[in-house]
């Protein structure tokens, strides 16, 4: 861009004085950043030195710690400007797909982030195929964006960046992974929609020093600071440098010396070595797509073999197949002389695979990753400490050693993997895109002891890159597309015979070549027409205000989501239907068949009546007779007695003369309740007993009672359990499940990483969580129905309330275990914790605190004060008042007050609680 | 298979169980706050059962009636109408509703034999049945001493000496307590292994398992000892700290030998929790199937409610289920001081059960391994 010196154009951000602080390290200190309205700004810098920060910041998905920041005319500190101005600011961050839901299909993707900003119709379809054909996805937007490759998910998320015509394009390395032709196709998107909206930003974070060299400004970024800053030319003065990658050496020369010499790389000897790979008509499908179609290559022992090509043309996947993650579906791949379908543990030892996609633990620190593979890479105990200390040194990991990789950026995490990769000596490496996402000085680094392990130690290497440097360095190289190889041979051959010495220009003329009958690539013209058609007035307007279009816009993303698993559905009905068998048959109040046995030491006619009398009750039945005391001691303790009767000697003879005559009873007290009952039950049949023999032997009736007690059992006449259980577990199982899925459903994007959506849109917090909740509502609804069906035809109950009453109040409380799901989810991260979480916040309340076998007002303590608030217990007394005792709205009129206050209280609880930035 | 490999796996799975904050806060709770509050709050069968008295009659008699319902088995009488009785059992106010007629005084010293109605709430099932017999015998019992006739009650020709093992007083909680730790042990157990599987699958983290040296029984042990480690670490201290010391049960048995019982159930369950994580293809999934299997072994164990009031086939199906012998191994440790010679079928069964669900478990495991990456 020409130098502005007359009429310097608004800066449409100004940050002074940035700092951010994550524990104790400074990813930001005192930064002065601009930039100009209409430019394009390049940050540069070493991995680690903030860059993802600043645009974090200027993006609005990180909180401000300290100075102020300015985009688009207001304080980005302010919520409210944030809100005004997100809409106008696209953001997309580093990653591969970080962004996206992998489970939904492309255009699924595409059309949410359409909706999000008031896109829909056919003005959201013509964008969308717009975009989709620009970057050449169109034929793949039915696939789920997690079968995507590295690549493709980058360019999917710029598509997603791009739909809403941002006025600020934050790019958080945009390009890492992505093939030459796509890079190039990139850029000249982005160019083109520049073109029809001349006031369009962008700052973009790259590691690719010749994108750099095209940007107007370029900010050169280390240790949390900026170093220089000015236009690519300028900067290349500065440092008396003739390339940006000299350049950027030169910044950081001072502190790294072995940077700034040249990369020199001895040639191989490739006489008579002996093969390492043999790869011979590989042939890998997934279902009817054909991901690699006959591939046959030989690599020596020693060499360093290179993969070139588009994204996802079946690089990664050869190399899966090689490493024996896949298996081929035809052909044959052997490692060492041995088909790798029989590696073994022994041949694992000798292969270090490094896979596309960080692959290591994030939740362990540096350390704590290296030791746990040290381990199981069998060095040998005393040697562990040392190796790691090299290899942190090596890999300039010493100052990460102590942090975990969850919180650090690409290039380190893809020096951690290379290290581990690495760490047991391995003697093949295959490294899938190793320096993606790496700062140069890194990668040549990393080169050199590339260089080292194949020409000194005989390390064979078989690597893939998308860097075209690198592939120069390589002894050999293929180009793949589309799943077979194009050309392999000498890279400085390649590069004279098809890009007349460039090797970056033979590979866009490859893929160009070959991509000619695919690609249905839009032209410029129709690019420019579709963004310069929508002009800002004809923007869809974004609402400052809650709006029900960005919460539908949620719901159907969920609701999408959900369809995309039906098995997850299928089993949160069929699952609760199952539940609901379970526990109608299995809870049973009604106590019989209740084993005893009798130590009768009296052995008279008398005693052998009682015992006649005992056996004779249906509650009851008889075990063999216990023998003495010890006998009765060890089978109660067995458990197999529920009850023992003492009938001691002189019974009889104590009866007749009528004094103090007893019985002894020992009740099993490990079980109360069942306990209780017992004693019931023998009370009621010793006075039976006691009353015959008042009639028989001693002659007179004994007096009736006075008074005449009438026990009705009302609504339930019979005192079955099923009666009583099955409307009682129908609350329990609306609660959890429904509360379990909607917890995860928020986690869930946490810990996957999408939810940096909802940070940089303008999607209110009740929206989000709005949206979210609604489809598990109506899951739940019509889990409800399932169950009340269920529960009047199979269990034959019968429904005698209100039916409207219970839907509105199945709906009301459906809500409620909605929301508590995600009010657990507000202050989760991890999708286990939220699992054990709700588990353990919704199980022991719904079952034991909600009058599901004790009412609530039996209660004591702390399980009182929750089972009077808890919602269970209020749709508990509505579902039974509606199934057994014939209730109304009237009737129930208290519970259905408080549902209707919790409902959107607890939603509302949860609004308040989640935060709307990354702190 | 190298121990070496299995040691360190299975330090990686307590590293991560550590660094996240809220997870072990949940453990935490799960055996200190669920069991006490579980403990406390369970009442008696028959305890604060709340009683409504209609009293038409006002006479010295039935005045005295409403004053034997006392705490703690029964809230104070609540005074209705009887046009409020109908409506305030159909909206749960009260369990029972007693109707004391007019003239039930006159009636009963004229020798007519009055009727007094109680009326009770059956849906609410362990009140009802226990609470409606408690009302009747404290009515008769009252009215014959009324009469004069209390001598008689004394004099009936059998005494009844009821004695109550292993659980004098036949406090509900002690119960409580225990089924609760059994529960979370179950529930726990399944989930941080089965999740930590999942996890490794959501993260791609197996795909390079399948790339080391490591073999996937190697891996599945890891988190079998890992896990049931920390669960059987948690559920001693809820034993030895919250049961023992805070609520004061005696435990009869010998903690050491529940703890080998816990350790075996431990064993089957992180196994059956490793063969869900391979059924499940995803974090929800694994979650409704968590559910799926976790209510019913916990309701129909034997834990709950007694296993002989289940349908025969029910309780057929349950021996196969590790919790139902669990339970039965610590209902028969804690409660009834069982020793080795009693619950060694118990011991047996665990380990035969284990056996099955781990091989069953690591041969779906290795076969679905592939598929995970």
């Amino acid at each position: 861009m020409d130098d502005a010196r007359h009429s310097e154009p608004p800066l449409l951000v100004k940050g002074e004085n940035l700092s951010l602080v994550y524990g104790d390290t400074h990813a930001l200190d005192g930064v002065d950043f601009h930039v100009q309205e209409g430019s394009i700004i390049g940050l540069i810098g070493p991995d680690g030195v903030g860059k993802s920060s600043l645009l974090a910041l200027v993006s609005g998905a990180r909180r401000l710690q300290d100075g102020t920041l300015n985009v688009l005319g207001g304080n980005m500190a302010a919520p409210a400007h944030r809100r005004r101005v997100c809409p106008r600011i696209a953001y997309m961050p580093q990653g591969l797909g970080k962004s996206l839901y992998m489970a939904l299909a492309v255009e699924e993707n595409l059309a949410f982030f359409g909706r999000l900003f008031g896109y829909d119709g056919e003005v959201l379809e013509a964008r969308m195929v717009t975009l989709l054909s620009a970057t050449g996805l169109l034929p793949f937007r039915k696939r789920p964006a997690g079968k995507l490759s590295g690549g493709m998910k980058q360019k999917l998320g710029l598509c997603c960046a791009l739909i809403h015509e941002p006025d600020l394009l934050v790019l958080d390395e945009p390009t890492t992974g992505v093939d030459p032709l796509s890079r190039r196709q990139f850029w000249e998107l982005i160019d083109t929609i520049r073109q029809s909206r001349p006031q369009m930003s962008v700052v973009v974070a790259t590691a690719y020093m010749d994108e750099a060299a095209q940007f107007d400004r370029v900010w050169a970024m280390n240790a949390g600071r900026i170093m220089a800053e000015g236009s690519p030319a300028e900067l290349l003065e500065q440092t008396g440098t003739r390339t940006m990658e000299a350049a950027f050496s030169r910044f950081l020369a001072s502190q790294d010396d072995l940077a700034a010499s040249e990369l020199e790389i001895p040639p191989y000897e490739e006489a008579s070595q002996p093969i390492a790979i043999q790869a011979e008509n590989l042939s890998k499908r997934f279902g009817d797509f054909t991901a690699v179609d006959s591939v046959s290559f030989e690599i020596h022992q020693g060499e360093i073999f290179g993969f070139l090509g588009s994204n996802g043309c079946g690089k990664s996947t050869t190399m899966k197949v090689l490493t024996g993650l896949l298996e081929a579906s035809e052909g044959k791949a052997e490692l060492f002389g041995k088909p790798v379908e029989a590696s073994t543990v022994e041949s694992r030892m000798r292969v270090g695979y490094m896979s596309q996609h960080f692959s290591l633990y994030g939740e362990l620190t540096v350390r704590q990753n290296l030791d746990l593979h040290a381990h199981l890479y069998r060095i040998p105990h005393d040697q562990v400490n040392a190796r790691i200390d090299a290899l942190l040194d090596q890999f300039g990991l010493r100052e990460e050693a102590d942090e975990r990789p969850a919180s650090l950026p690409l290039g380190v995490k893809q020096r951690l993997s290379l290290a581990v990769a690495m760490l047991h000596d391995p003697d093949l490496l295959i490294l899938d895109e190793p320096t993606s996402g790496v700062d140069p000085i890194a990668r040549d680094a990393f080169w050199r002891i590339l260089i080292d392990l194949s020409r000194n130690k005989g390390v064979t290497i078989f690597i893939s890159t998308h860097f075209m440097n690198e592939g120069a360095r390589c002894d050999r190289i293929s180009f793949m597309h589309a799943g077979r190889v194009l050309v392999s041979g000498k890279p400085a051959d390649i590069a004279t015979d098809l890009g007349g010495g460039s090797l970056e220009k033979a590979s866009i003329s490859l893929l160009e070549e070959a991509s000619k009958e695919t690609s249905t690539a839009t032209s410029a013209e129709e690019i420019a027409s579709q963004f310069a058609q929508a002009p800002d007035e004809t923007k869809p307007q974004t609402s400052r205000f809650f709006s029900p279009r960005r919460m539908m816009s949620y719901a159907r993303l969920e609701a999408q989501e959900i369809a995309n698993d039906p098995i997850r559905s299928v089993m949160a009905l069929v699952g609760s239907l199952i539940l609901l068998f379970v526990m109608g048959f299995g809870i049973s109040m009604d106590v019989d068949g209740l084993s005893y046995a009798v130590l009768d030491s009296d052995q008279t006619s008398l005693s052998s009546d009682y015992q006649t009398n005992l056996a004779g009750s249906a509650y009851f039945v008889e075990h063999p007779a216990i023998l003495d005391y010890e006998d009765m001691d060890q089978r109660m303790r067995t458990g197999e007695l529920a009850v023992a009767i003492e009938i001691p000697s002189g019974f009889s003879e104590k009866l007749e003369r009528g004094r103090g005559a007893e019985i002894g009873v020992w009740i099993d007290g490990s079980q109360p309740m069942r306990a209780e009952t017992v004693l019931g039950y023998v009370n009621a049949v010793h006075a039976d007993w006691l009353q015959n023999l008042i009639r028989t032997r001693l002659g007179g009736a004994m007096e009736t009672s006075a008074v005449n007690v009438e026990t009705r059992f009302r609504y339930n006449p019979d005192v079955k359990s099923l009666v009583a259980m099955v409307p009682a577990v129908i609350p329990i199982l609306l609660l959890m499940i429904p509360a379990i899925l909607s917890s995860l459903s928020i986690v869930r994007e946490k810990e996957l990483g999408s939810i940096t959506n909802f940070y940089v849109t303008p999607t209110r917090r009740s929206e989000f969580l709005m949206g979210k909740q609604m489809p598990y509502i109506v899951l739940g609804w019509l889990n409800f129905v399932i169950l009340w069906l269920a529960a009047v035809t199979i269990f034959g109950l019968r429904f005698e309330g209100n039916f409207l009453a219970i839907n509105i109040g199945a709906l009301l409380y459906v809500t409620c275990s909605t929301g508590l799901g995600l009010l657990i989810s507000t202050f989760l991260r991890s999708q286990i914790a939220a699992i054990i979480g709700t588990a353990i916040l919704t199980l022991l309340p719904a079952v034991q605190f909600s009058g599901l076998t004790d009412p609530v007002s039996s209660l004591q303590g702390a399980g009182r004060v929750i089972g009077e608030i808890y919602p269970t217990s209020h749709f508990l007394s509505i579902a039974r008042g509606t199934f057994s005792k014939a209730l109304g709205f009237t009737d129930l009129q208290q519970e259905f007050i408080t549902l209707i206050i919790m409902a959107p209280l607890i939603t509302l609880i949860s609004v308040l609680l989640l935060r709307k930035q990354e702190t | 298979m190298r121990l070496r490999n299995i040691l360190h796996l299975g330090i990686k799975e307590l590293r991560s169980l550590l660094l996240d904050p809220f997870l072990a806060g949940f453990i935490v709770f799960a055996f200190t706050f669920s069991i006490w509050t579980a403990a406390t709050a369970m009442p008696d069968t028959v305890q604060n059962a709340v009683l409504a008295v209609v009293d038409e009659d006002q006479s010295p008699l039935s005045q005295r009636l409403s004053l034997l319902f006392q705490e703690p088995y029964f809230a104070p009488p609540i005074e209705i109408s009887r046009t409020e009785m109908d409506p305030g059992l159909d909206a749960g106010d009260y369990t029972f509703a007693l109707y004391i007629p007019s003239e039930f005084q006159s009636d009963l010293l004229a020798g007519r034999r009055p009727t007094i109605q109680l009326a009770v709430d059956a849906t609410r099932m362990s009140q009802a049945f226990e609470g409606s017999g408690y009302i009747q015998s404290i009515i008769s019992a009252e009215v014959s001493n009324y009469l004069g006739r209390g001598h008689e009650a004394d004099a009936l020709p059998v005494d009844l000496v009821i004695r109550s093992k292993f659980n004098q007083a036949l406090d509900g909680g002690w119960f409580g307590a225990i089924v609760e730790i059994i529960n979370n042990v179950t529930m726990i157990a399944v989930i941080l292994t089965g999740a930590a599987l999942i996890r490794e699958r959501e993260h791609g983290t197996v795909e390079h398992l399948l790339v080391m040296p490591v073999t996937s029984l190697e891996i599945m042990l890891s988190k079998v000892w890992s896990m049931g480690l920390v669960v059987l670490a948690a559920s001693l201290f809820s034993l030895w700290v919250v049961v023992q010391m805070l609520l004061q049960v005696p435990i009869h048995g010998s903690t050491l030998l529940f703890a080998l019982g816990a350790a075996l159930h431990l064993f089957s369950v992180t196994s059956m929790a490793i063969f869900m994580a391979t059924v499940a293809r995803t974090m929800p999934q694994f979650g409704l199937l968590m559910i799926l299997v976790i209510m019913p072994l916990d309701m129909l164990s034997g834990g709950m409610t007694p296993r002989e009031n289940m349908p025969e086939f029910v309780q057929t199906i349950m021996l196969a289920a590790p919790t139902t012998h669990f339970v039965s191994l610590s209902q028969g440790v804690l409660f009834r001081g069982a020793g080795l010679e009693i619950v060694w079928p118990q011991l047996l069964a665990l380990t035969v059960i284990g056996s099955v669900f781990f091989v069953i478990a690591h041969s779906r495991f290795k076969k679905t391994l592939g598929s995970m990456a």
